[in-house]
């Protein structure tokens, strides 16, 4: 070096520095040290985001915190629909390193066979389920082996106790426990519980040691009671099931309403499938048949038409109406009784269910008349149950009516309505001519309904519906011992393409005890095909069983003395066509 | 002044160390209250599963098929049953 400047020395003589290049240099270095200490600063004070998480992140965590999804219990607390924790266990195939011994430990806590696990093991695929959703005893069995590459997660599984008893009113949850059919998806957010998650300090070890902040605090799902009384959902469903397989039928559906508040205790329906194990169930078993599909009802309707009569003074219950010879033409179109009757008086014409009478008391009211009282029972609006994807049915304008389709509504035809729909409408015969809300979610008690027709109409069409049950009537073997029932039967040939086929629809709807209604039962066989098929044959002895066992299981008393009820013999039904 | 100054370094000491502490205590029951939690959690998870379970001895169809098989018992038919009205008991 001193040899190089030497050289230098020697070369060039040291030239004049110039006065002023000792401070630049100096400012330049300051200057330089200034931008350092700025943006130190910057960063303390301004920028400081980034440096903090990278901090904080070797020694916080942010970890979720669970929430439940809410039950779904009955009107008595009884569970419907539970939520339990359980966990899956997972795997990275790559990263499983285990003596075979291990892994035969590992199969045994799974309870499956070392040959299964390694075949999972190695499928190739990076990331493998090697148990899905276990109790946690398992997953804890399986964490004590300490295992490399095995991992565990939490997750909920829901339980429905009442399985296919009321799989069609609660539905399901699908993955990640969020609702995917009926009331599970409809009240998603009033069930659904929110994950919070909260901050907190980790040790060396991973363990929790300090809570810094909840940053989101965890919410419950809430719990739901519904209407249903799962001590009259079984009764249903046993009777309905019962029912189906003994008429060889296509399908049913049974409600129980309560009589006085509206409120469904029970709705069952056939076929019907196991919520907890729902694999490959067809869609068609999903279906709640008596929300979502809708018929005509036949003969159940008369009522309403004799109760738009009596209600706008065109007849009185012992007006005589001359129904020989048993039909009657209206131009093209015929409309026939089932066994002709000569004059019956309007209660007759609901006691032996004549279509003649019912269609000429029909043709005796301005159009507008009858579709008015038709409307306001509820017919041709969705029930507004709280279900998802219910019909409103089929209710056309009153301007468009030819004659003939006046007269065939008067008994239930060219009209089509769903099953809880037509229960609820006999609320309005049940109450002092109230229709109540249908409602499938828990009340607190008396409800304010819509009067519908005047209380003495209603007492009189609560006479004539107890008059069908009688002896004479077209339904004796709905006649339950011990109590006053009202109620009348249907059975409708079903619409099929253009025409009517010979498959029919037996129905029954009616209520007890008559001298103060406490329950509806509504009872549809869709399709019997083992020999009968009127309603009184069909569906009047199903009521009669639901409608006994429910009143005896609540605890109403019985208002009519028990030994005098004629027990019908077989056969002394009037039968009925529609 | 002098002694002044060493009073407030045993002061300065006194509040570290009961600061270490403090902390130390605050940790332990942290954990504690960790461990509650989770047994809390534990409780309400095990809560569920009795409920399942109950319900599930409880079903209907298992009740009626033991009073039916086992015990033998029937429903009582119309002509077996005897009313006794309200105004009688009272």
């Amino acid at each position: 070096m001193t040899g190089l400047s030497a050289a230098l020395k020697r070369a060039a003589p040291a030239p004049d520095l110039p006065r002023f290049r000792a401070p630049v240099v100096f400012g330049v270095l300051l200057l330089l040290f200034a931008v350092l200490v700025a943006r130190s600063l910057y960063l303390q004070w301004i920028d400081n985001v980034f440096l903090q998480e990278q901090g904080s992140s070797r020694f916080s965590r942010e970890i979720d915190v669970p929430a439940h999804r809410g039950r779904i219990v009955d009107r008595s607390g009884e569970p419907l629909a539970i939520s339990t924790p359980v966990k899956s266990i997972w795997a990275f195939p790559g990263q499983v390193e285990a003596a075979p011994e291990k892994l035969a430990l590992l199969a045994r806590a799974l309870e499956t066979t070392p040959q299964a696990l390694a075949k999972k093991l190695n499928d190739g695929s990076d990331f493998v389920f090697l148990a899905k959703q276990v109790p946690p005893e398992v997953a804890e069995r399986v964490a004590a082996l300490k295992l490399k590459g095995i991992h565990d997660q939490n997750e909920y599984r829901r339980f429905y106790p009442a399985g296919e008893m009321a799989s069609h009113i609660v539905g399901f949850t699908g993955d990640r426990d969020v609702g995917q059919e009926g009331i599970e998806l409809t009240q998603q957010e009033w069930l659904g519980g929110k994950p919070g998650s909260r901050r907190v300090i980790i040790n060396r070890r991973g363990d929790v040691v300090e809570d810094v902040e909840s940053i989101r605090a965890p919410q419950a799902g809430r719990e739901l009671s519904l209407a249903i009384d799962a001590r009259l959902q079984y009764l249903a469903f046993r009777e309905l099931k019962a029912a189906v397989e003994l008429h060889k039928a296509k399908a049913g559906g049974l409600v129980i309403l309560d009589a006085q508040t509206g409120e469904i205790l029970a709705l069952a329906n056939w076929p019907t499938y196991n919520p907890n194990a729902r694999n490959r169930v067809a869609r068609e078993k999903m279906r709640n048949r008596a929300l979502t599909d809708v018929f005509e009802p036949g003969s159940t309707l008369k009522p309403f038409t004799i109760a738009a009569a009596l209600e706008s003074g065109a007849v009185r219950p012992d007006t005589v109406i001359q129904t020989a010879p048993g039909f009657l033409t209206l131009g093209p179109n015929t409309i026939h009784d089932a066994h002709p009757n000569g004059a019956l008086t309007v209660e007759q014409v609901i006691q032996k269910s004549s279509n003649v009478g019912a269609a000429k008391i029909a043709l005796s009211l301005p159009s507008a008349t009858l579709w008015q009282m038709l409307s306001d029972a509820g017919f041709g609006t969705a029930p507004n149950t709280g279900f998802p994807g219910e019909v409103a049915g089929r209710l056309r304008p009153a301007k468009t009516w030819k004659p003939i389709e006046q007269a065939t509504m008067a008994y239930g035809h060219g009209i089509s309505v769903n099953l809880v729909q037509l229960a609820r409408a006999y609320t309005v015969f049940s109450s002092d001519g109230e229709l109540k809300p249908a409602t499938l979610f828990k009340g607190s008690g008396a409800v304010a309904g819509r009067p519908v027709i005047k209380a003495d109409t209603a007492l009189a069409v609560r006479r004539m519906l107890e008059l069908a049950v009688g002896p004479g009537g077209t339904a004796p073997k709905a006649q339950v011992p011990g109590y006053r029932v009202a109620g009348k039967t249907g059975t409708a040939h079903k619409l099929e393409g253009r025409g009517y086929t010979n498959k029919y629809v037996s129905s029954f709807v009616g209520f007890a005890p008559a001298s103060g209604p406490r329950l509806i039962v509504a009872v549809m066989i869709d399709e019997p095909s083992a020999g009968a098929h009127y309603g009184g044959e069909v569906a009047a002895p199903v009521f009669s069983t639901v409608m006994g066992s429910a009143l005896r299981t609540l605890g109403t008393p019985p208002d009519a003395p028990s030994d005098n009820v004629i027990l019908p013999a077989e056969g002394s039904a009037v039968r009925e066509e529609t | 002044m002098v002694r002044l100054n060493l009073l407030l370094l045993a002061v300065l000491v006194l509040c570290a160390l009961s600061l270490v502490t403090s902390r130390h205590q605050a940790r332990k029951l942290f954990v504690e209250l960790e461990r509650e939690q989770a047994r809390s959690h534990g409780y309400e998870t095990e809560f569920g599963q009795l409920q399942l379970e109950q319900s599930t001895w409880a079903m209907p169809v298992r009740v009626e098929k033991i009073a039916r098989v086992e015990l033998k018992m029937q429903i009582p038919g119309p002509r077996r049953i005897e009313v006794v009205p309200g105004e009688v008991l009272r």
